[in-house]
């Protein structure tokens, strides 16, 4: 398991950590998103309440940013960018492909809870598309076959 | 002497495997019993090539590329560590043509150097600027960038001494220097490879602007797609602290100054200034109406320099060598040097750093080599996703802040991306405006809102239904967005949706529509 399961002892350890510097939103999100994989719920309110803001103050931050997520993504997380360079380079196709052959959509994790796609708008890659990121990793001049090749070798 | 392999760490060369080179290369030398020094550095920007190795010779560093893990062990056995013969032998990499051609002020150490070595970065005249710097006065620091021509190389082109005086002039104990580096414009990728191969530049460049503006602490924002990058900066950052180059007493003087890290979470919008320093600040990165400039009211409402990382970069050889060599690149208005990145549909893909003035098909079709796809070129977007799709006839528009806006097209942060004749121009223009709706932070009605009714309406002439009318209504909700925008995200979508209306008329029409039906029907 890539993440730790909630605990709120834990949840309030991490906030604590990064509570003291200015502007600490966006670090606590980010340090909660790496422990738990998500924004837990419960972890909203404690948020709001370290850095004394309303629960919906912090909920419309968490929902402005397209890295936050309410949900646990699967196993791993497969990243296709979808904009023009790799567009140019026939990225449109390779991802209705790669969403056929996982049988998902963007946003979707697989039924075996092994993969979530999640679009990405440019990942400086523009020089060797169609581009990608695997668990954080750059993957370049992408086909299926690599696609494919590259999920198998990490689970 | 020890031979030295050099292997890019740079994320787009490890995106084609560079990682696993240097790997087969560790392997294959242990297995041998051979001695080799194994650097890894930033990327030279000659993509088509990586993963590039490159290797000590006495007439300079020969290259090899593109290297596979199963070219590893032909290549030693020809004797890399030499520079021998082989089939992936480019010759000296200095004589590589689309090098050759450029001038690289900015790039002069991306690919060359372990990007975290401050020897390295001092014996190729790192913190020269900066130990210059240390002897002058505030004003003429500013000066001497003011001088040089220096224009902002996010996009906007607005003149950095200017910017660096206002700040400077505002009252206030606190002041911060703030590093856009939310490169999120697709095509783009300079801040990324100076970031990952060069960083004590862009520290170099902070810590100058600090001393300049009265400034003592600096920010890094950096986007969350750059993993990389966060960690390079990150390291040079400890290196920095450690060899007194941030912290307290910068190099002996009586300067303070220190620089963090913050990390963006997806959001493209966060790349407009304003924006950024709401993200920054913990909020939602909603834009600010202008005035107040950042400049008087920025971070934490304390006078604010933001630059992006090639402005700041570009500073420490100003410092260095002097406003007029700087100054003595470059045509017009348009002063110094530009990394221009080379991307999508092209042969040879990369970064190519040079003086402002060579032309638009200069770049395509002579330096890039036209596309990859072998097919012929189509369209041009220039600047990003708000930047405006050229046609081949405007191949001549020289490659400054001017010519392009007076072909009402952007520059932008300089990434050039090739379509070949595949593309369909209004899925294009579609894609703009369904890219707005995504990335719109929803302050301004006209982009909010606008962004969906535009990306309709197209749809609806993809379907062939009245795309005369439709197309006059494109255009006139692109004046409202044009007009009715704080940011450019939403003054500038116009910019790609009506360059695709106007240059290419026959997408947009009833018999495209038939066309696109036709080949849907064929490929079903």
């Amino acid at each position: 398991m890539r993440f730790e399961n909630w605990n709120e002892e834990r949840c309030n350890e991490v906030i604590v950590r990064h509570a003291s510097q200015e502007g600490a939103a966006l670090p606590i999100l980010h340090a909660l998103q790496q422990t738990f994989g998500y924004i837990p719920e419960a972890a909203i309110s404690m948020v709001a309440k370290v850095l004394n803001l309303t629960r919906a103050d912090v909920y419309g931050i968490v929902t402005f940013y397209h890295d936050f997520r309410l949900e646990l993504p699967g196993q791993h997380e497969l990243r296709l960018c979808r904009s023009e360079a790799c567009q140019a380079m026939g990225a449109a196709s390779l991802a209705e492909k790669v969403c056929s052959a996982l049988k998902i959509d963007w946003n979707e994790t697989s039924a075996d809870r092994s993969v979530s796609l999640f679009p990405v708008y440019c990942l400086g890659l523009c020089a060797t598309a169609p581009a990608g990121m695997l668990d954080g990793k750059p993957m370049g001049r992408l086909n299926l076959a690599r696609v494919v090749r590259l999920l198998g070798r990490e689970s | 002497m020890t031979p030295k392999l050099y292997i890019p760490r740079d994320s787009a060369a490890v995106a084609v495997g560079a990682e696993d080179v240097a790997e087969a290369f560790a392997r294959a030398l242990a297995h041998r019993d051979a001695t080799a020094t194994i650097v890894r550095t930033g990327s030279r920007g000659l993509y088509w090539l990586e993963p590039l190795v490159e290797v000590d010779t006495p007439d300079g560093r020969v290259a090899y590329g593109p290297v596979t893990i199963e070219d590893v062990n032909g290549l030693l056995s020809a004797g890399i560590l030499e520079g021998r013969p082989h089939s992936l032998r480019l010759g000296l990499t200095e004589q590589i043509p689309f090098l050759e051609r450029q001038n690289r002020l900015v790039f002069a150490r991306c690919g060359i150097t372990d990007p975290f070595s401050v020897q390295e970065y001092c014996a190729l005249g790192g913190f020269e600027g900066l130990a210059l710097s240390l002897s002058k006065s505030r004003e003429a620091i500013i000066q001497q960038v003011s001088d040089s021509g220096l224009r902002g190389r996010g996009g906007a082109g607005f003149p950095t001494g200017l910017k660096w005086r206002t700040v400077l002039k505002a009252p206030g104990e606190r002041k911060f220097i703030v590093c856009n580096a939310d490169e999120g414009d697709s095509g783009t990728f300079a801040d990324r490879m100076i970031m990952e191969g060069d960083p004590f530049l862009l520290l170099e460049g902070m810590i100058i602007a600090g001393i300049a503006v009265g400034a003592r602490k600096g920010y890094i924002y950096i986007r969350s797609e750059y993993p990389a990058a966060i960690a390079a900066m990150n390291a040079a950052i400890a290196v920095a602290r450690k060899e007194r180059y941030l912290g307290a007493e910068i190099m002996q003087s009586g300067y303070t100054f220190d620089v963090e890290v913050r990390v963006g979470a997806g959001a493209y919008v966060c790349g407009e200034e304003t924006s950024l320093l709401e993200s920054l600040e913990g909020k939602r990165g909603m834009v600010r109406a202008k005035p107040p400039l950042p400049a008087h009211h920025g971070l934490f409402d304390a006078p604010t320099v933001v630059n992006n990382v090639l402005t700041f970069a570009s500073v420490p050889i100003i410092l260095a060598k002097g406003a007029n060599y700087y100054r003595d690149f470059g045509t017009g208005r348009s002063r110094g040097t530009m990394p221009i990145q080379l991307a999508g549909n092209i042969k040879y893909g990369g970064l190519f750093e040079a003086g402002f003035g060579v032309t638009l098909g200069e770049l395509v079709a002579d330096i890039g080599g036209g596309t990859a796809s072998g097919r012929p070129v189509r369209a041009v977007q220039v600047g990003g996703p708000l930047g405006a799709y050229f046609p081949k006839s405007l191949f001549d528009t020289q490659f400054d802040y001017e010519a392009f806006s007076a072909r009402e097209g952007l520059i932008g942060h300089g990434g050039v991306v090739v379509f070949d004749d595949t593309v369909d121009m209004l899925e294009q223009a579609r894609f703009a405006m369904e890219f707005c709706a995504i990335e719109s932070c929803g302050k301004c009605t006209p982009c909010r809102i606008g962004s969906t009714r535009g990306k309709e309406v197209l749809e609806r002439m993809r379907r062939g239904d009245n795309c005369e009318q439709n197309g006059r209504l494109v255009e006139d909700l692109c004046e409202t967005l044009k007009y009715g925008s704080l940011c450019a995200l939403g003054s500038f979508t116009p910019y790609p949706v009506l360059s695709a209306l106007k240059f290419f008329p026959e997408d947009f029409n009833a018999d495209a529509a038939r066309r696109r039906d036709r080949k849907e029907a064929l490929s079903c």
